[in-house]
């Protein structure tokens, strides 16, 4: 093809090509720095989120369809459904209110019990914010959902979501108006989490698949049994202490492994979840001195970003499990979740301190 | 020959649009899995019709817009579609005569090798594939090729866009 270039005299249909191949090597090359950049460090953010901006009226225009099929399901429902609801939702607050007095008191108390303990685990209501998660599609080898609420609405990297199940993911990207929301499953994510009944630290490792999480580094005699609770640990300071995580569905002993191979399944429905909490930052107790957990600098004011972040970094996560406060000295192996954290690579995670 | 230029460009950037509308659309899951990168069939519908006017540097920039819409990498769909964009320009006299199927078939290569691509990246930074349900979005692609092409046509020769 290239021989009748000369002989031909229409240069228009020619430059295009020789032009074409310069432009695909530079926008090659280009390509390359931009995803090594987005990948190991976190100084794309205002590209992406600048894009992200641009992007929201049609975001906007593919959640209308639904918007328009709820509102309209909703307006024509029956006078008689609706007062059912109504009543069946003032029954369940109710029972709710009267389960959250006891709460604050129990609260109180356990804040008095920890005082005389001099324990420096803090015990603090969380503010929240409720997002909705917009139905748009993503790239489906990424567990990702965008969510209604941006930077605008107080949303920032790094914040935790939970539901009235558990938690969900944390925040990846926040934009202007929108905010990107990594779920707990997505294979690059991984959350500090200890076993309720008896105290065992682990991670919880997103598998890919939206029903199932790995736990890894628990030895093969630890003590963990199908149907145990997964609760978040708090370590790592980006996930409040104590949230339902997962229950352990699978526990695979093979003798020739130094670990067991532990599965969980999350207590969120994660595939069916339409509306979430975000947890903005904890209402620092006055009654209380700053907390001293590991990864937190004491020095920082409350609403200063995390230190230390929860998805595995090689780098990140190694002093973690040294750094951590281990009042019980759970059996969990120190080197472990460092190991487990090299072997992970590190993706579209929030770096520390990134938050703006 | 040449209407306003301005004029086609909006069509061109509207299209464009609509195309990263439909790929964001939620779908029920049998059906997305096939769901065909639609930035890049017309991406390569522009660059076959006027590769004077879209090319390289077109799909780039949309790459990086499906890209932020995606949340994946940064450069990931602009190094494909920047690619899809340099074979169709480098062959768009071939293809431009070729009967639809075959047209389509040619297609279904250039969007195979995005995805492999993109799949590749993936694979590198953490997200190997886990099944060959990857190959599905080509296909479906390959598939929509022949409706895809007639409408831009008799959009573009209604437009008269050149």
């Amino acid at each position: 093809m290239g021989k009748f270039e000369s002989s031909r005299q229409g240069k228009s249909l020619f430059a295009p090509e020789a032009a074409a191949s310069i432009r695909l090597l530079v926008l090659a090359v280009a390509s390359v720095v931009l995803m090594t950049l987005d990948h190991r460090e976190q100084h794309l953010e205002v590209v992406r989120n600048a894009l992200s901006t641009l992007l929201y009226p049609v975001q906007m225009v593919a959640q209308a369809p639904f918007e328009i099929a709820d509102w309209v399901s909703s307006s024509f429902e029956s006078r008689s459904a609706l007062l059912d609801e109504n009543q069946r939702l003032r029954e369940k607050q109710l029972f709710i209110n009267a389960q959250l007095q006891k709460l604050t008191a129990l609260e109180a108390e356990n804040r008095r019990l920890r005082a005389l303990l001099e324990s420096t685990i803090n015990v603090s209501a969380e503010r929240v914010l409720i997002a909705e998660i917009l139905t748009v599609d993503f790239d489906p080898y990424r567990h990702q959902v965008l969510l209604n609420r941006g930077t605008l609405h107080g949303a920032r990297v790094g914040q935790p979501l939970i539901d009235e199940r558990g938690i969900i993911g944390q925040i990846a990207h926040a934009n202007l108006m929108t905010s990107t929301a990594v779920l707990i499953t997505d294979p690059s994510h991984a959350l500090p989490v200890q076993i309720n009944r008896n105290g065992i630290r682990s991670l919880a490792v997103g598998t890919g698949r939206l029903n199932e999480l790995e736990l890894p580094n628990i030895p093969n005699n630890g003590d963990v049994r199908i149907g145990d609770l997964v609760i978040t640990s708090g370590l790592g300071g980006r996930f409040p202490r104590g949230y339902p995580v997962a229950r352990v569905t699978r526990v695979e002993f093979d003798p020739g492994r130094p670990f067991a191979r532990i599965f969980a399944q999350p207590t969120a429905n994660l595939d069916r979840i339409r509306e979430v909490l975000l947890i903005l930052d904890d209402i620092p107790d006055p009654a209380r001195p700053p907390r001293t957990d590991a990864g937190e600098d004491s020095a920082a004011p409350p609403r200063a970003a995390p230190a230390i972040v929860a998805p595995v970094t090689p780098a990140q996560t190694a002093p973690a499990p040294a750094a951590a406060p281990a009042p019980a000295a759970p059996p969990a192996p120190a080197p472990a979740p460092s190991a487990a954290a090299t072997a992970k690579p590190r993706q579209h995670k929030p770096a520390a301190g990134h938050t703006r | 020959m040449t209407a306003e230029p301005a004029h086609g460009r909006l069509i061109m950037w509207l299209s464009f649009v609509l195309a990263l509308l439909f790929g964001q659309l939620h779908l029920p899951e049998w059906l997305d899995r096939f769901r065909p990168d639609w930035v890049a069939l017309v991406l390569v519908y522009w660059s076959l019709a006027l590769p004077q006017r879209c090319s390289v540097g077109t799909g780039w920039v949309l790459g990086l817009i499906q890209d932020a819409a995606q949340g994946t990498l940064l450069g990931q769909h602009a190094l494909g579609l920047a690619l899809i964009a340099y074979l169709t320009v480098r062959f768009h006299q071939r293809i431009r005569v070729f009967p639809l199927w075959q047209q389509a078939l040619s297609i279904l290569l250039f969007l195979l090798l995005d995805q492999l691509l993109v799949i590749w990246i993936n694979g590198m930074i953490g997200y190997p594939p886990t099944d060959f349900w990857y190959l599905a979005p080509p296909l479906g692609g390959m598939l929509t090729w022949p409706l895809l092409f007639i409408v831009m046509r008799d959009l573009r020769l209604r437009y008269q866009i050149s």
